[in-house]
């Protein structure tokens, strides 16, 4: 009897469930959304991320509220007798002066503008410029994926400083050359990790039905690969905010982004070095602005690839396994030496 | 055989990639208008007497294709140009400041792969220990830090208290190692943690996590299975298979090394090349700054073929590509 | 016997070849050989019905396929699909005859894309070729749903959401979006359970009835390509060994490698199994980049004689010879001799009622 004499009901077995109002399947998405509300520690990095977003958004209103115009200088109260700045609290400066009397809340906040622009926009620049150009090296392979890679390596292996210097002396310091500078140099990470995906997606069976099916590689590149890669794009972009941010944080330190009088947290940190020994705030607290952005961009971009990985899900589920078995098996032992006693007794 | 060929080739493609960072240097300054070329190269206090000196002596107003030209043959010869500024020539000015330098990089690179290859390796042996959660909150801080600030704190936190204490040991700016080997540690003490702070981090949180993927692979199994020695283990198989990946990261991380020794320099005063050139670049001074970019493409090109060497010996599979 | 006329021949397959160029390193790398994935194969398929493709992995059946689907190019030879030479195509000029042609996959895991939802990857052909968009676009592909037995109101979920003989399905409404006239089926049961794989093939063959389709069915399970095919070819290392109507494969074996493959597949009646002749093949597959001179099967082959090692066999119709000498004919492309021609490439084919070692030299066990 061959095989195929043997009739299944084809329907009732395997397509058959309970039939109600369409179903939607859950999307990738909606998952790592839900994985990720379980992580406190990204919960809270996230919160400070936006807590950081609006604070800037709204720094005028500090200025407000202070009275005290992000570049308005206040020798009198601003300055004590030896014409060193002031600490936190006093004469209505909550965080005290910098080096010329302005009020240095407002200034960090201002700064955190610029800082949060910077970061976010280049990033978001260059995760399309390093999408794009990974995708066209990885699918379309040969010269052009020589001539891209090569490049992309080239960049990547840049020495930034080099670069940034030749510009600055060449055009002058400005905001628009550091965000140049920045999305240059963040997009051949992303154009490297993507180009790697593309190359192993490429061979997956999907995508020669999809070219079976007669779809140009435009279509298959931007409907079929990219939906494939957003995750660990989403990673790495997430992870280039806060490198970004210290980036331009860097040149402006070393003059070569932000000038005074435009606040800019690495600006700040620069004039603050000449005064750290008798102003600790100046330098205290513009770092510990920097420090609690980048570091929460850093944490909710690990976590948010935790939440995409569901390696660490089996390790988390397997972890509570292991306790729920210890705990029962104590529970179980109690229970054994409680019945022991009592015929004991 | 091969592997001639392949040094070979890698010093060749160098050779191209210098004199493309060069060329590319030369044309993005030179093809300015010619005054302000001048000015530069005069340096900013310069009268228009000088200026005008400037254009004829360096024959600026020449058409550029024949600068270009005369550029070339003196890089090949090593002259870097003359800085007017400081009535310098720049090769002179640059080997100069070339001792903080290399001190700086050696033992920052040392330091950081030392630091980072051990933390990670004992994390990965020792996986969700105490040491292994205190060194990961501990890679996770250093990665968020600029490498600036790290200065400043070490300077404001370590080196003032203590100098202002009487205990001079630590100091900031340059000590050569012909003045005195203490006084040489003192003053690179703090410079070396900065610089190599950030990259301890990256490396010990690349080495660990490769670390962790090899002791899971079968082979490490088998290995154990046998009856060799954990450490054995660990250190004959494992170390090597996750060593390559973090070989290859470094001839990446060789490009941004650069910017961490400018930093420090600045930080500390150190007066290396780095901060020579971003004083250059206050002071409108060209020719420093071309002389950095070039000497800075050739230290990467440098350092990359002898990082691929290094990783051709690890891994015996790349030899021959 | 009427040769194969070409008002039913579909496809056409003649001389195609196939190299996969081998390149070596050094300072400029160079080409130091070929992989013969395909070597010489002529083919054809008939309209409304099914052409079987048997071989081990390695005998160039999957790259066939792909040539005849014009997804990589030919070195040399024609496919020739409704009268149309389809290798010298261009991709402009092959997107309208992708319409006609379409496959189906091996790995249900991997022939749907994870990220995308079921409605979207049916729907995809009729996006592509804009043939129908929003709402009768859903329509059409819950209609396809049904007809491959899906419950269309599953339009929304994930392929992993479904079981391995699900997604088949789902491949196969893919496939029949545009209502090609060919689809070149490329493995489809093997990596399912063998009660679902009876499920999957009772759906192509009814399809093929409704819709007068026809199929490649590439296969290296022999009991699955008796079920489906109505002619059947075995191929090689690159070329075809015997090419039959299925019964007459089956039953009167004349390649000494079709005889071993049959051999080696179980049969369910005992006195069957008992009665045949188990024969073992000694040997690995040689090498596709030197395949051996003459004969390809001959390393392996128990009744191999000096001339097999020399003189390449060529594919004509079987004249029982009583087993010494060549067998007479012209060479022949299946089935220009006639559509029920047996074609056995070999220089001892086995006759009726011959043992495998009859002709030759080596006594098996």
């Amino acid at each position: 009897m061959s095989v195929t004499e043997v009739q299944f009901q084809a329907s009732g077995a395997e397509a058959g469930q309970a039939s109600g109002a369409p179903v939607e399947g859950r999307s990738q998405w909606q998952l790592t959304w839900r994985r990720l509300r379980s992580d406190k520690v990204s919960m809270i990095a996230l919160i400070v991320v936006v807590l950081m977003i609006v604070l800037a958004i709204i720094a005028p209103v500090f200025a407000a509220i202070t009275h005290h115009p992000v570049d308005a200088a206040y020798p009198i109260q601003g300055e004590n007798a030896a014409g060193n700045p002031v600490g936190p609290f006093t004469n209505g400066f909550w965080l005290g002066t910098d080096s010329t009397g302005r009020d240095l809340l407002v200034r960090i906040l201002y700064g955190a503008r610029i800082s949060l622009f910077v970061g976010v926009v280049s990033t978001f620049i260059a995760a399309f410029l390093g999408v794009t150009i990974g995708l066209m090296a990885g699918y379309f392979g040969g010269i052009i994926d020589t001539l891209l890679a090569r490049f992309t390596d080239a960049v990547l292996a840049f020495p930034y400083v080099v670069l940034a210097l030749a510009l600055a002396e060449a055009f002058g310091p400005s905001l628009t050359i550091i965000m140049i500078l920045i999305t240059f140099f963040s997009w051949a990470g992303i154009a490297r990790i993507v180009r790697g995906q593309t190359l192993s997606i490429r061979e997956k069976e999907y995508i020669e039905a999809a070219r079976s099916l007669g779809a140009g590689p435009f279509r298959i590149m931007f409907l079929d690969i990219l939906p494939n890669l957003l995750a660990p794009v989403l990673v790495v972009a997430t992870l280039y905010i806060p490198q970004a941010i210290v980036f331009e944080a860097t040149l402006s330190f070393l003059g070569l982004g932000i000038q005074p009088p435009t606040p800019s947290w690495g600006n700040m940190l620069a004039d603050a070095q000449n005064f750290y020994q008798v102003a600790w705030w100046y330098l205290a607290f513009p770092a510990i602005f920097l420090l609690i952005t980048t570091l929460a961009f850093n944490l909710l971009g690990d976590g948010i690839r935790d939440a995409m990985d569901p390696r660490t899900e089996r390790l988390v589920a397997a972890r509570r396994m292991r306790r729920r078995r210890d705990k029962r098996r104590t529970a179980l032992l109690d229970g054994q030496t409680a019945l022991q006693n009592e015929q004991e007794a | 055989m091969a592997i001639v060929g392949y040094i070979v080739r890698r010093i060749l493609t160098g050779i191209v990639v210098v004199w493309l960072v060069a060329s590319i240097a030369f044309f993005l300054f030179f093809s300015r208008p010619v005054t302000t070329v001048a000015r530069e190269l005069a340096g900013r206090a310069a009268t228009p007497q000088v200026i005008n000196e400037v254009i004829t002596n360096l024959g600026l107003n020449q058409p550029i294709m024949t600068q270009y030209w005369h550029f070339l043959d003196n890089l090949v010869h090593g002259n870097l140009g003359y800085s007017y500024f400081t009535q310098e020539s720049v090769d002179t000015m640059l080997k100069q400041d070339l001792p903080p330098t290399v001190s700086l990089v050696i033992g920052g690179v040392i330091l950081w792969l030392i630091v980072g290859l051990a933390v990670g390796i004992i994390s990965a042996t020792r996986a969700r220990s105490f040491f292994d959660r205190f060194s990961n909150v501990a890679v996770l801080i250093g990665l968020s830090m600029p490498v600036f600030v790290i200065g400043e704190l070490l300077i404001s936190v370590v080196f003032y208290p203590l100098y202002s204490h009487g205990f001079t040991w630590i100091n900031t700016g340059y000590s050569g190692i012909t003045s005195g080997v203490g006084s040489f540690f003192g003053h690179m003490l703090l410079p070396w943690i900065t610089l190599a702070a950030v990259q301890a981090a990256v490396y010990t949180r690349l080495s660990r996590g490769q670390l962790l993927d090899t002791l899971g692979e079968d082979y490490i199994r088998t290995a154990r299975a046998k009856g060799l020695p954990e450490r054995r283990v660990v250190f004959r198989h494992a170390v090597r298979a996750a060593l390559t990946p973090v070989v290859s990261q470094l001839g990446v991380d060789i490009g941004q090394l650069l910017g961490g020794v400018v930093v420090v320099e600045v930080v500390f005063g150190l007066g290396g090349i780095g901060q020579v050139s971003v004083q250059a670049v206050e002071q409108d001074n060209l020719p420093v700054i071309i002389g950095f970019v070039i000497i800075a493409a050739l230290f990467v090109v440098v350092s990359n073929i002898v990082v691929d060497l290094v990783y051709a010996t690890l891994d015996p599979r790349v030899r021959i590509t | 016997m009427a040769p194969s006329t070409d008002d039913n021949v579909l496809v056409r397959v003649e001389n195609l070849v196939k190299y996969f160029p081998v390149k070596a390193g050094g300072f400029v790398r160079h080409t130091v050989g070929n992989v013969h994935a395909v070597d010489d194969v002529s083919l054809v398929i008939e309209r409304g019905k099914t052409l079987g493709l048997v071989g081990e992995t390695g005998s160039g059946k999957s790259t066939l396929a792909r040539c005849v689907a014009g997804l990589i190019p030919v070195t040399s030879g024609k496919v020739i699909f409704d009268g149309r030479d389809i290798t010298k195509l261009s991709r402009g000029a092959m997107r309208p005859l992708r319409r006609e042609v379409q496959m189906i996959f091996q790995d249900p895991y991997s022939s749907l894309n994870p990220r995308r939802r079921v409605g979207s990857i049916i729907g995809e052909p009729f996006a592509i070729h804009k043939t129908a968009t929003g709402a009768e676009r859903k329509r059409q592909v819950q209609e396809l749903m049904e007809r491959v037995g899906l419950n269309p109101e599953h339009y929304n979920r994930f392929p992993a959401e479904f079981s391995g003989g699900q997604r088949q399905r789902i491949g196969v409404a893919r496939a029949l979006a545009l209502r090609p006239k060919l689809i070149i089926c490329d493995e489809p049961v093997s990596a399912l359970d063998v009660s679902i794989q009876a499920q999957v093939l009772n759906l192509l063959a009814d399809l093929q009835q409704e819709y007068g389709l026809s199929y490649l069915f590439i296969a290296h399970d022999l009991e699955v390509v008796r079920h489906v095919s109505d002619k059947v070819a075995v191929m090689y290392l690159g070329r075809v060994g015997e090419a039959a109507p299925k019964e007459d494969l089956y039953t009167h074996p004349r390649h000494p490698y079709t005889v071993a493959l049959l051999s080696a597949a179980p049969a369910a009646d005992p006195d069957t199994a008992a009665a045949r002749q188990r024969v073992i093949l000694t040997g690995d597959v040689p090498s596709p980049i030197t395949p051996p001179a003459g004969c390809r099967f001959h390393p392996r082959c128990p009744r191999a004689q000096e001339i097999c090692g020399i003189q390449e066999p060529r594919l004509v119709p079987y004249k029982d010879t009583g087993g010494e000498a060549e067998p007479a004919g012209v060479a022949a492309a299946p089935w220009s001799a006639g559509a029920d021609a047996h074609l056995a490439a070999c220089h001892f084919p086995v006759a009726d009622g011959e043992s495998l070692a009859a002709a030759g030299t080596r006594e098996l066990a």
